[in-house]
């Protein structure tokens, strides 16, 4: 994975004049915004039929979305087409559009953290936070907002534009499909504003971490597919024999978060001008096909998505080659056969018959040993270049990540444990266990990956400021580690207290005092998050500041260059 | 076995589809093992006397319920553990959410245990509670819903729901679906005729008008009836949990 050779350099300087030849003619031309644009233009006039069909006023709100999404999409094609824009320059890799997402999973990070930080603040200052004449402010519809905003919003756009970074990097391809990679992105930020403001208004099916409604999953089902294809068509197009263990990674990320989606919101509107639908399955077939599908998103999104990350950005900036190549091959089998299986464990001791709830804890402690085989992976890696911990703070964020999946992963089996469970369940340590994992492992490999990614899309020698990152790091690091010490506290405090009693044999407790009991550590918590919150912002500055910066390289930078023709070492 | 899968490894890595339906393969496998046979063990549901499908009013109650986002602080399922059964009631059975479409037993416990909420409190203390929880509870984290008692139940598709919930396997006959905006008002107003409702839905039902009054329906009165029916539909008198065919 070196950087970019010499031979490389000269031949992305004669590609620039001279496209090669051996490239699909499909990448030409104005890379299908005419299908586009006819797609926009038929979208408008579908959603404004049914929003005056419509006599649901919420079916109507998200009619007026995609009105206004599909109209600006057809606008912007139309002037591109005009003004003879969308030229597909063959010869260079599609990075505007991972600029795009870039800038796409800053903005949406920081919204996610700062609706986190106000409901946090909601259960902690009840009387100062809630506005009884703004009932669509209320914990019940921002929480949604939040768990969104942060997993679909800044995960989902970290992830697709680091594998739309990483797929063409390491096939040497540009991305297939013309324009169609614009369309995932912007089709993808039209599902979350379908979703997220669909949450305000109260739209959602009472799913965790599933609760849009079936017009914006099926909206998100067709992006999702044309993500799909986008990669699968950049892998076609390699000029690398193999696939590089990355695309494995985020290859099994799109394909399950595909066949998850789809089982788990299989429902039957109650019109099809209503924005309301009844799941197919009920009572506990539904909670299973539930925490079959949310267990997953977090082994396939949060996990085998982000490791795909792990797996170029971590060798790529530490400039070692991956640790094993047997590891990798081991670790990746075995942590998408057995995560699959993990969801019951969301379920112990409830009406899930208990074979179920058996197998998900068998499973869920096996799980351990895959999870690791990542972290091992990931920090051997680092084997010969520790002492870039000391002197690169992306580096040691990387490191930190690491760490924290490693720590989330293996206090995930523990309380996957039944007897465990028994205390955990319900309790705000669930909570602070998926941050442990969200914030350390998620936002800080994602924080690292564009550190590295920013210098690299922009042109730049380096980031602006490695003293803000370092300010970002040690704020942000200690933040999680209050968030999660305060859940530790009050979810052990509360379980405790929910099962004691007197020596009597009364009930020791009554439920609001383990309510009360909780404030000082919700107290805590808020500043966490707060100041993780804070990490982000010091970031987002260093972002902008870096962009502003002059170029320091020549134009026809040759890491842009998609080389053709050539079998090239490294990469 | 390690030698074939470390030689046999590069095909993978050169063929993309052979590798996606590897993929595709790998994680149909513990899905396949522990979902489906949910669909068919007898095992899975328990046979219990007095579950019925909701009432109109109640399906009404249950959907604000849902667009409040209620189920993400309050657990629906009461575990089988002393201390759970003691504070909250017999612990929960599959039976009870086997009309729930889809299921609301909650992951987190912010705010009290609802499986069983149902007759615990009064309507005007829910009323009050909803609109103000601090003015009951001082040290409770609960947000205000003043708004729900403002606005008027929009039922015009209730009939189009109880609909859509057949389909999904809820056994409403056609003449429920019928009169489904008839039996939702007679819920909610003891001043019409009950006969019809209590024909379709049987004797075990609250028909009043929730403290809302009887001029109007709010969505406030359709989510306390819906409240106030929790847990209460399954005769435990007749259940017999140590029977062999109730052991999972």
């Amino acid at each position: 994975m070196a950087p970019p050779q010499e031979s490389c350099v000269k031949l992305g300087k004669s590609l620039s004049t001279t496209p090669s030849t051996g490239r699909a003619p499909a990448a030409v031309g104005t890379g299908g915004a005419p299908v586009l644009l006819l797609v926009s233009v038929l979208g408008a006039l579908l959603a404004t039929v049914a929003t005056v069909l419509s006599q649901d006023p919420l079916f109507q709100f998200q009619g007026a979305i995609f009105i206004i999404g599909f109209v600006a999409a057809a606008a912007i094609l139309v002037g591109g087409l005009a003004s003879g824009g969308f030229k597909q320059d063959s010869s260079r890799y599609s990075d505007n559009v991972i600029k795009a997402g870039v800038i796409a999973t800053l903005f949406w990070g920081a919204a996610g953290m700062l609706v986190g930080v106000i409901i946090a603040s909601q259960l902690t200052w009840p009387r100062i936070f809630y506005f009884p004449e703004f009932g669509f402010l209320n914990f019940g519809r921002l929480r949604p907002l939040h768990t969104s905003a942060v997993i679909f919003a800044f995960g989902g756009n970290a992830l697709i534009a680091t594998s739309f970074w990483v797929v063409q990097r390491t096939c040497k391809a540009k991305l297939f499909g013309g324009m169609l990679p614009w369309f995932v992105f912007w089709g993808y930020q039209l599902f979350i504003l379908l979703a997220g403001l669909g949450y305000l208004v109260g739209i959602t099916q009472g799913q965790e971490y599933a609760e849009p409604e079936w017009l914006t999953d099926l909206w998100l089902t067709i992006v999702w597919v044309c993500y799909l294809l986008v990669f699968l068509g950049t892998i076609w197009k390699r000029k690398e024999p193999h696939i590089y263990v990355a695309n494995w990674f985020y290859l099994s990320f799109i394909i399950t978060i595909a066949i998850l989606h789809i089982f788990n919101n299989l429902a039957m509107p109650v019109s099809f001008l209503n924005h309301k639908s009844y799941e197919l399955w009920s009572g506990v077939q539904s909670a299973m096909v539930q925490w079959w599908y949310g267990h997953n998103a977090v082994g396939f999104l949060l996990t085998a998505g982000f490791l795909g990350m792990m797996y170029y950005f971590i060798p790529k900036r530490a400039e070692r080659p991956v640790y094993s190549y047997r590891l990798s091959i081991v670790h990746f089998w075995a942590l998408i056969f057995i995560y699959i299986w993990a969801g019951p464990h969301h379920l112990h001791y409830t009406a899930l018959p208990q074979w179920t709830q058996t197998l998900g804890m068998t499973f869920s402690i096996m799980l351990w040993m895959p999870s690791w085989g990542g972290m091992i992976n990931g920090l051997m890696t680092l084997s010969g270049a520790w002492d870039k911990l000391r002197t690169d703070p992306v580096i040691r964020m990387f490191v930190v990540s690491l760490a924290f999946y490693g720590m989330s992963t293996f206090e995930g089996p523990v309380m996957s444990i039944r007897t465990v469970n028994a205390l955990s369940h319900y309790t705000d340590w669930g909570i602070g266990h998926v941050h442990s994992g969200a914030l350390g492992w998620v936002g800080f490999v994602s924080f690292g990956s564009i550190y590295c990614m920013v210098p690299w899309l922009w042109k730049k020698d380096r980031m602006y400021s490695d003293r803000l990152i370092e300010w970002h790091f040690w704020i942000a690091t200690t933040g999680i580690l209050l968030y999660i010490t305060a859940m530790w506290v009050s979810g052990i405090m509360e379980g405790l207290m929910w099962r004691a009693y007197t020596p009597d044999g009364f009930l020791a407790y009554s439920f609001i005092e383990t309510v009360a009991a909780k404030h000082i550590e919700y107290m805590v918590r808020t500043l966490g998050g707060l100041m993780y919150l804070s990490g982000a912002l010091i970031m987002i500055y260093n972002v902008i500041r870096t962009v502003g910066m002059p170029s320091s390289v020549s134009v026809n930078h040759p890491a842009d260059a998609v080389p053709a023709g050539l079998a090239i070492a490294g990469e | 076995m390690a030698n074939f899968v470390f030689k046999n490894h590069g095909k993978l890595e050169r063929h993309s589809m052979l590798l996606l339906l590897f993929i595709i393969l790998v994680v149909s496998v513990g899905g396949l093992v522990e979902i489906t046979p949910l669909f068919f063990l007898e095992s899975t549901i328990e046979k219990v006397d007095g579950m019925r499908p909701y009432t109109p009013l109640e399906v009404a109650g249950r959907d604000i319920y849902i667009r409040e986002g209620c189920y993400l602080c309050h657990s629906a399922m009461i575990r089988p553990l002393r201390d759970e059964v003691e504070r909250y009631g017999h612990y929960s059975l599959a039976a009870e959410s086997m009309y729930d479409h889809p299921f609301q037993w909650g992951s987190k416990r912010t705010g009290p245990d609802l499986a069983r909420v149902g007759g615990k409190y009064s309507d005007a203390w829910h009323r009050d509670h909803l609109i103000n929880p601090r003015s009951l509870v001082p040290e409770s984290i609960m947000p205000p819903y003043r708004f729900l008692a403002e606005k008027d139940l929009d039922y015009r598709d209730i009939k189009d729901k109880l609909k859509a919930l057949k389909i999904v396997g809820v056994p409403y006959t056609q003449a429920e679906i019928d009169s489904a905006t008839e039996d939702l008002k007679a819920q909610a107003n003891p001043n019409e005729s009950p006969t019809k409702l209590k024909a379709h839905y049987g004797d075990k039902l609250n028909i009043r008008d929730f403290g809302g009054g009887s001029d109007r329906i709010t969505e406030m009165d359709a989510l306390i009836a819906y409240l106030q029916m929790q847990g209460t539909l399954v005769d435990f008198t007749t259940y017999k949990a140590d029977a062999p065919a109730n052991r999972r």
